[in-house]
């Protein structure tokens, strides 16, 4: 699934750095702790997420993640945007709960990591 | 080639500078995507652990053709109980750690998961030196 349909679905916002319209995600795993997030492969993986700060970018950055969808409607401050656009990596704000954000991309046939 | 890196206490706007300017001079140096994972997961665990647990520190890292070795030596409270700090879900993060999105007691065992080598010198109410070593494919 392409990133800006990701945004459609979940009705977000892209931020950071613009999304690639090649890219393709097939998996996704939601999680608040950034350990957790660094434990697996994040091949072709959106991160959901509520944690919206400069860690979540840096954390993303070691994963190799391209995309992050932040939920609950937070708000992305100006050096964390400034950071994802350093990164290569593209910020879905949506104001929907990460169990809905979840339930959405997992109907339309994005994958769990595991 | 040897770099060095400064370690503030509890600056998570800066935490994973270190780990990123890494990770950089790695894919510049053409080294295996794989090698470059393991490589700054450890290390970006071990500066987060530094930087939410000790007063201040440094970092240290060798990047030779067949090894990187990452010296992470911190002014600390040290480790009363390696063994209960390496179990998964052990943590004594404080309330700030774990909002930062850390604390869930998976640094020390991301940190073995992903070197090949990795020495533990603490001493409580001194400090921790983390020595990893990931020998390149």
């Amino acid at each position: 699934m392409k990133i800006d349909e990701i945004a459609k679905l979940v009705d977000g916002q892209v931020t950071g750095a613009p999304a690639d319209d090649v890219y393709e995600v097939q998996k996704a795993f939601a999680s608040d702790l950034m350990s957790d997030v660094l434990r697996f492969s994040m091949d072709e993986t959106v991160l959901i997420t509520g944690l919206c700060n400069n860690q979540t970018m840096r954390t993303s950055e070691m994963a190799d993640l391209r995309v992050v969808v932040i939920g609950r409607d937070k708000q992305p401050d100006a050096e964390m945007i400034a950071l994802a656009e350093e990164m290569g990596i593209t910020i879905i704000k949506s104001r929907y709960s990460i169990f809905k954000i979840s339930g959405i991309l997992y109907g339309a046939g994005i994958k769990p990591l595991y | 080639m040897h770099y060095t890196f400064d370690i503030e206490r509890g600056n998570f706007s800066d935490a994973g500078q270190a780990s990123s300017s890494v990770k950089r001079t790695l894919k510049q140096l053409g080294v295996d995507a794989a090698d470059i994972k393991r490589t700054v997961v450890a290390l970006f665990e071990a500066e987060i652990n530094a930087v939410a647990h000790a007063y201040g520190g440094r970092i240290d890292v060798d990047i030779d053709p067949e090894k990187i070795v990452m010296v992470v030596a911190d002014q600390g409270p040290g480790i009363p109980d390696i063994e209960l700090a390496m179990q998964e879900g052990w943590s004594t993060a404080s309330a700030k750690v774990r909002e930062m999105g850390y604390g869930a007691g998976m640094g020390l065992p991301n940190i073995k998961k992903n070197t090949d080598e990795l020495k533990i010198d603490t001493t409580v109410g001194v400090g921790t030196t983390v020595t990893m070593t990931v020998y390149l494919r």
